[in-house]
């Protein structure tokens, strides 16, 4: 009766042995989650986070660098303190805030290393640092921060902060982690990917308490940090500087071009704010301090400020005439204020007195020539082809778009279009009447300083720009800086041309902006006043010299200053002296600038 | 006599060898375990688990060679003393012994400690020969039945006082044994359908559908047979019954104290509760699963020796294998302990008494039990509940009462050429 159970009772020890081996085939070898499972629990990827890039000027002087603040760690665990009365007095810290700061330490975990005391400078550091060996438990870490050493061109240098969470869901990379520091405005965003390096990975084991158990396979899968790109921006500190210096207490922007180059040489845009504020352990209070001042010292203005052009469009109207065939030196208008305001000059004039004295009537009658050429019988039509037929050729100046610079945020102005009216008057419904106040910059044109300044470069170059940029050279190598910034913008306007326009801007500081004169240094400049109808006019300058072999274009903006001769042509005059030469002889004009008080 | 007649030429070499395989195998698992690649001790380092068992193995050598030259009939003379002996144990422990996490499980005298629910398996299996070796005892008589689950329920009975459930359990595998004795076939039948319909009551979430499911059998049964209505209300009864049961089973559970019915949800959702009561089973399977095939090879292993599996070097030992070793590995231990309880099969079927073959498939019975219940906890099989993987995990007294009950019964094969046939 029973012959058949011993076997019965085999079959069951076979039964389990295969129920088991098939279970762990299953999780061993067909599932490989748990691997991942099991590196999740006891591998931990440790980040070297490398040294940004440096930032030079174009002399090689440093701009920004990277300054290392240290923390120092405990282990509660590990910590005991004999002589308490000693140990605050090498660390130099208070009783409470050392109880305190241990007591949080202690509350996160008391294995793993928590902040004692946070952001010591490398002075205190070196004080401390013989005396860790008594301390166990205790031990150093290393960060650093972005740090000026003259604290200049905050908003072209940019600075660093967090990643967001929205750049991190954009990071298509994967290279960025929660709490890593991004560039986020200036050149710190812009050349972000130079900047940043390469990060390294260390992999080290770990206990389910989280205490350090080493590295993971003697470190077989460990990268080493790269340091990131040393950059060369193409500002002159001293210029820069001087610049800030210039419109401190002012609100505006110079912008100051290599016109052979397109090299920015000097962007200030006031007010300003020492880039020192925005690193470190104060950068998010620092940053809603200044966030929400009245006066807007983030607004990058060089770029971001939109102005209608003024008088100095007249240039850009007169190369576009003499183009076209349309005008020449020898045209004369008479100066018609029946038909816009103008002030008291001889009349008529011809091309060159028109510049020379900023003519208002005389643009007037040449803009209506170049807009009606009687392409179309109907002068509405003949008034819509002709307006987008001469917008083209204004884009080919760099207005009526971005630029490109190496900066994020640019605006790109406004040159409008036949649509525009179209949208605003309906089809057919305007004509030269309705928008004559293009012809001398005003209406619904609208430019930023840097635009400003890139036009005084091409009119300092004869008839081409290279796209204004912030970057001179990458790792020491200027052919490493963006293709586009090594291409030349022909603008469309034969160099001849430029001749009569240099020799009036040249004469039209006589008179016009007696201030910006420099002995012996031939300045072409041309004063602009851009209409404010909220309080005072904006006083407008631009310029190039020296006029004969141009080193040096700039755009000058004062807000609220009035007329361009005083503020905007006298600073921008300091400037190029300042440039040129490398000193000021005219320390009365100086004053003049710094005193600020340009209405009278 | 000749010299082939001496018990030690008769020894089961193989069984010998394969015992010899999984204590040596797992004393290095126990040093893997423990080790500390940043502060790496000597397996031989008495300071740490490697070291103590070595010791335990040492004497458990002692204890084979005591074995092996006691006199054959001492155990059948002394089985029921040392059964009493044990019992009495077993009955102090509660009062004498050191209480841990609520339970009194070992008595002893300063670190010299051993658990009598242990040494009782052995005690238990001694007695039970002794029992039923007796002529004319009869596994289909109820007063034989009732004598033989007497003898086995004593000492379950005393290990659920301090409390201890899953050596407690172990006792139970001896129906195995008395499944080979003639135990009648019906009940198993009735056990094994009672434990399908348990499992079904709990995993399935709701009863409904089981019950639907034994109302569709039942249709089905009372439509294919012959009619007749005492068949159709047998089979109805039955049905209702095991309806009325698995409504029933969720309320006994929920009547159970709160550690055993979370080892029992989360047997059937392993996911339940991570961090708390599912700790246990998942850090166990990441430990094994994260193995593969071929294991992260001796010493390489993170989550057993960094403590992510609980009581790794004792009742989660297999982990460590599993990690390290792989699947590779796991069959080889397998493959062992299916070697072993094979022969354990072949030789309990050659003993000439009926007490040598009685012991021989209890001894198989616990060892079956064990090992199929510790690697089942330790992959997600079967609830956690706290027995030893035979020969392999940490501990003195584990090691001990195997290596005993074990070398019992490989003393009584070799001489069995001594024993009278007493076969009936």
């Amino acid at each position: 009766m029973n012959d058949k159970r011993p076997f019965v009772i085999i079959i069951i020890i076979s039964l389990v042995g295969l129920v088991l081996l098939t279970k762990l085939f299953m999780i061993q070898v067909m599932d490989d989650s748990f691997t991942r499972r099991a590196e999740r629990n006891a591998i931990q990827r440790v980040v070297d986070h490398p040294y940004r890039g440096l930032i030079y000027d174009r002399n090689g002087e440093l701009l920004v660098y990277n300054n290392p603040i240290f923390d120092l760690m405990v282990v509660p665990k590990e910590f005991s303190v004999k002589d308490t009365a000693k140990f605050l007095s090498i660390f130099g810290i208070e009783k409470e805030d050392l109880v305190t700061a241990y007591n949080a330490a202690k509350k996160y975990s008391s294995v793993k290393p928590s902040p004692l005391i946070k952001q010591i400078s490398s002075t205190d550091f070196a004080k401390i640092q013989d005396f860790l060996i008594d301390y166990p438990g205790l031990f150093i870490t290393t960060r650093s921060v972005r740090s000026y050493p003259t604290p200049i061109a905050a908003h072209a240098l940019g600075y660093i902060g967090e990643i967001n969470a929205r750049q991190l869901e954009r990071d298509s990379s994967d290279y960025y982690e929660q709490g890593d520091y991004v560039g986020l405005s200036g050149m710190e965003r812009f050349y972000e990917d130079e900047l940043r390096g390469q990060k390294g990975v260390k992999y080290k084991m770990v206990n389910v308490r989280g205490v350090d158990k080493g590295p993971f396979k003697d470190g077989a899968y460990d990268t080493a940090s790269v340091a990131g790109i040393n950059l060369t921006s193409t500002l002159d500190r001293e210029l820069q500087l001087y610049g800030e210096h210039l419109m401190e207490g002012k609100t505006g922007s110079v912008v100051a071009i290599e016109p052979k180059t397109g090299e920015i040489l000097a962007m200030i845009s006031a007010p300003f704010y020492d880039p020192n504020e925005l690193t470190g352990a104060d950068f998010g209070k620092n940053y809603s301090i200044l966030n929400s001042l009245d006066s807007k010292p983030f607004l990058n203005r060089p770029v971001m400020a939109r102005y209608p052009p003024g008088s100095i469009f007249k240039i850009v109207q007169s190369l576009i005439g003499l183009q076209e065939g349309i005008i020449f030196p020898e045209t004369t208008f008479t100066c018609n204020r029946s038909l816009v305001a103008c002030h008291n000059h001889p009349s008529p004039v011809n091309l060159f007195g028109a510049i020379r004295n900023s003519c208002n009537p005389y643009y007037h009658q040449a803009f209506r020539r170049i807009i009606n050429q009687e392409i179309s019988s109907n002068t509405f039509k003949d008034t819509q082809i002709g307006l987008d037929a001469w917008r083209e050729k204004v884009m080919k100046f760099g207005l009526g778009g971005k630029l490109g610079v190496d900066m994020v945020g640019e605006y790109g102005g406004d040159v409008p279009s036949s649509q525009l009216y179209d949208r605003v008057y309906g089809e057919g419904r305007w004509k030269y009447s309705t928008i004559y106040s293009l012809s001398i910059g005003q209406g619904e044109l609208q430019v930023t300083p840097l635009q400003m300044a890139n036009l005084a470069a091409i009119f300092a170059n004869k008839g081409y720009y290279y796209t204004p940029h912030l970057i001179k050279a990458v790792d020491g190598d200027p052919t490493r800086i963006p293709a586009k910034f090594r291409i030349q913008n022909d603008v469309g306007v034969d160099p001849k041309h430029f001749d009569l326009i240099q020799d009036a801007m040249a004469e039209a500081l006589y008179g016009t902006a007696n201030r910006a004169i420099i002995q012996d240094l031939v300045i072409a400049g041309k004063t602009g006043t851009a209409q404010n109808p909220h309080g005072e006019d904006h006083s407008v300058f631009v310029a190039f010299a020296p006029k004969d072999d141009p080193k040096i274009a700039i755009a000058v903006y004062v807000e609220n200053a009035g007329w361009g001769g005083r503020a905007a042509a006298s600073t921008a005059s300091l400037m190029i002296e300042k440039y040129l030469r490398g000193q000021i002889t005219r320390p009365q004009l100086e004053e003049y600038v710094l005193a600020n008080n340009f209405i009278y | 006599m000749r010299s082939n007649d001496l018990p030690i030429s008769r020894v089961d070499w193989p069984t010998v060898l394969v015992y010899f395989a999984l204590v040596i195998i797992g004393w290095f698992n126990i040093y893997a375990a423990v080790f500390d690649g940043q502060a790496a001790k000597s397996i031989f380092d008495f300071s740490i688990n490697s070291g103590k068992q070595l010791v335990w193995i040492g004497a458990s050598v002692a204890i084979i060679l005591v074995i092996m030259a006691a006199d054959h009939r001492l155990f059948e003379n002394l089985a029921l003393p040392v059964y009493l002996f044990f019992l009495v144990l077993l009955l102090l422990t509660p009062f004498l012994g050191k209480e841990v996490n609520g339970q009194v499980l070992s008595i002893g005298v300063g670190s010299f400690r051993i658990q009598p629910g242990e040494f009782a398996k052995f005690a238990t299996a001694l007695a039970l020969a002794k029992v039923m070796e007796r002529p004319n005892f009869d596994l289909s008589q109820t007063k034989n039945q009732l004598i033989a689950l007497g003898v086995m329920m004593a000492p379950v009975i005393l290990i659920l006082l301090q409390p201890d459930t899953g050596t407690a359990m172990v006792y139970f595998a001896l129906f195995i044994m008395f499944y080979r004795e003639g135990f009648p076939q019906r009940y198993y039948i009735l056990g094994l359908g009672f434990i399908a319909l348990s499992l079904l009551a709990l995993g399935i979430e709701n009863n409904l559908y089981l019950a639907i499911g034994i109302g569709l059998i039942f249709l089905l049964l009372v439509s294919i047979g012959k009619r007749s209505w005492k068949r159709t209300l047998v089979f109805g009864a039955i049905a209702l019954v095991m309806i009325g049961y698995s409504y029933s089973i969720d309320f006994v559970v929920s009547k159970l104290p709160p550690h055993q019915q979370n080892r029992i949800m989360v047997l059937f959702n392993p996911d339940l509760d991570p961090l708390g009561v599912g700790w246990n089973v998942t850090q166990s399977k990441i430990a094994i699963g994260s193995g593969g095939f071929l294991g992260k090879g001796y010493l390489q292993g993170t989550q057993t020796k960094f403590d992510f599996v609980p009581e790794q070097h004792t009742d989660f030992i297999f982990c460590t294998l599993g990690e390290e070793f792989g699947w590779l590995g796991s069959l080889v231990v397998i493959g062992l302990f299916m070697t072993l309880l094979y022969r354990l099969v072949v030789m309990a079927e050659r003993q000439k008494t009926r007490f040598a073959r009685v012991y021989g498939y209890s001894v198989l019975s616990i060892i079956l039990f064990h090992f199929m219940i510790n690697i089942s906890m330790t992959i997600g099989l079967f609830p956690v509940v706290g027995i030893p993987l035979p020969f392999f995990s940490y501990g003195g007294s584990s090691l001990w009462s195997f290596t005993i009950l074990l070398f019992i019964f490989i003393k009584m094969d070799a001489s069995r050429s001594q024993q009278l046939g007493r076969l009936g």
